[in-house]
């Protein structure tokens, strides 16, 4: 009999970063397809619920391309490995299983090195490429502080016994609807600092160090100095950040190929004049020079190499949509009108983040499935 | 909803709900109702859209205490 292999979304992962040839049979329902899948370069995915090749396994067999590898995908992992057996039993060879399904490639995080700081420090990208959110940490002298914490803290910790770093502080750039927090956890678990914009935690139930602009956050070495900088649009407290006067973290507000909604805390009309202020005069004034780190990407062709994103501002200045609408009125528009779908469970999720319910862990798994959709261009 | 049998499939994952009450459709007869229960999420989806594309009816579903239910009427 022939055997099936298993992958992990980690070696998917280098597989997508490396531009690597993938073929996926994707045999999830055809709704949950079209929502949310793996996404690449050198991708290629069709899709046939498994359900229908309980009968008849000839249209799996004959969607193969001959002599190609195939990595059959599911929900978590059941149905995959049913089908990829029965490819393999076919006579089919290289046939392979995601393992743990989607809900695995939406909790996987890839650590990418941004840049050594002048201070002998380091500054890391944790890229969860099954959902666009992108979190950073910043280390020195054995000190860490990670901003926009994912809720799978364990990546983290397992990164920081590597690196033999303490964590001192986490940062959340804003209340965040797409995703739960992992911030306020992992600052519990290690005794560190977890900061919030004050205007952004007005509900929130538990203590918090607020996020005010020009009260820099040291790690490790002095000349790492995390500098915020208030930048209301996406939510009315949204913050970003300068590292080592040349790396800008602009969270939810700027991302590289688009910019944020303004609508996910239910007051678009009343923050778009924020975002335009923000984007198009606070932003303005910063050295163009800065490199643009945001808190999302909407497609696979934002990840530059080694799956690094990022962008210089004065470049995105030239080239995102979003920072060339000169008209207010159109401006207006784009950010409130005919925008995609909004996350899901973006109101439980906000809800999460304040403190106010308390999902067990399978709950918030399935409260974040599927893609981010922060950006106003994430058709 | 009154119903013709009841699949017990709780505690069964992915594909097995969807195995499980193909199986049983097909002991009914055209316009019998299948009652289905069900504890893994996905079955939810899966179940509607499995019911449309074999032109099965999924008349009616509800959730009670963890427990999706879902009734099924056979083409």
């Amino acid at each position: 009999m022939m055997t099936i292999q298993k992958m992990t979304a980690k070696e998917v992962t280098k597989m997508v970063l490396n531009n690597e040839e993938l073929f996926i049979l994707d045999v999830r329902n055809e709704s949950d397809f079209n929502d949310w899948r793996i996404e690449g370069n050198s991708v290629e995915i069709i899709n046939i619920p498994y359900f229908d090749l309980l009968d008849d396994f000839n249209p799996a067999l004959e969607s193969i391309p001959d002599g190609k590898s195939v990595l059959v995908v599911c929900a978590k992992e059941g149905s995959s490995i049913f089908v990829a057996e029965q490819i393999a039993e076919a006579g089919r060879s290289h046939v392979s299983y995601l393992e743990g399904g989607m809900k695995s490639w939406s909790e996987y995080l890839e650590p990418v090195k941004v840049a050594d700081l002048s201070g002998g420090g380091e500054l890391y990208q944790f890229v969860r490429i099954g959902k666009g959110c992108l979190s950073y940490m910043v280390l020195s002298n054995g000190e860490a502080a990670i901003i926009d914490t994912s809720r799978m803290i364990d990546q983290y910790e397992q990164f920081m016994q590597e690196k033999g770093a303490k964590l001192l502080h986490t940062i959340d750039t804003h209340l965040h609807a797409d995703h739960i927090s992992g911030g306020r956890a992992l600052a519990q678990k290690y005794g560190a600092t977890y900061y919030l914009p004050p205007k952004d935690a007005t509900e929130v139930t538990f203590d918090y160090e607020k996020l005010e602009e020009g009260k820099d956050i040291y790690v490790g070495n002095e000349t790492i100095k995390v500098q915020p900088i208030y930048s209301p649009g996406h939510t009315i407290g949204s913050t970003s950040f300068i590292i080592d006067s040349k790396y800008l973290l602009t969270g939810d507000i700027l991302f590289v190929e688009s910019i944020g909604r303004p609508d996910l805390a239910g007051l678009a009309e009343d923050w778009v004049g924020d975002l335009r202020e923000t984007l198009y005069s606070r932003y303005r004034d910063l050295a163009e020079e800065l490199i643009v780190l945001p808190a999302h990407f909407g497609k696979v062709t934002e990840l530059g190499e080694r799956g690094l994103v990022s962008g210089r501002l004065g470049a995105l200045y030239k080239e995102n949509p979003g920072l060339n609408i000169q008209d207010e009125g159109e401006f207006r528009k784009t950010v409130t009108e005919n925008l995609p779908p909004q996350p899901n469970s973006y109101q439980e999720i906000r809800q999460t983040n304040m403190g106010k319910i308390t999902p067990n862990e399978e709950e918030q798994r399935e409260m974040e499935i599927g893609p981010n959709r922060c950006a106003v261009h994430d058709k | 909803m009154n119903s013709d049998k009841i699949l017990d499939a709780k505690g069964l994952a992915c594909p097995m709900p969807i195995v499980r009450t193909k199986k049983s459709i097909a002991e009914l007869e055209s316009g019998q109702v299948l009652e289905v229960h069900a504890t893994d999420k996905g079955a939810k989806n899966d179940l509607a859209a499995w019911a449309k594309s074999t032109g099965n009816e999924l008349l009616s579903h509800a959730e009670e205490n963890g427990v999706y239910k879902f009734w099924i009427k056979k083409a």
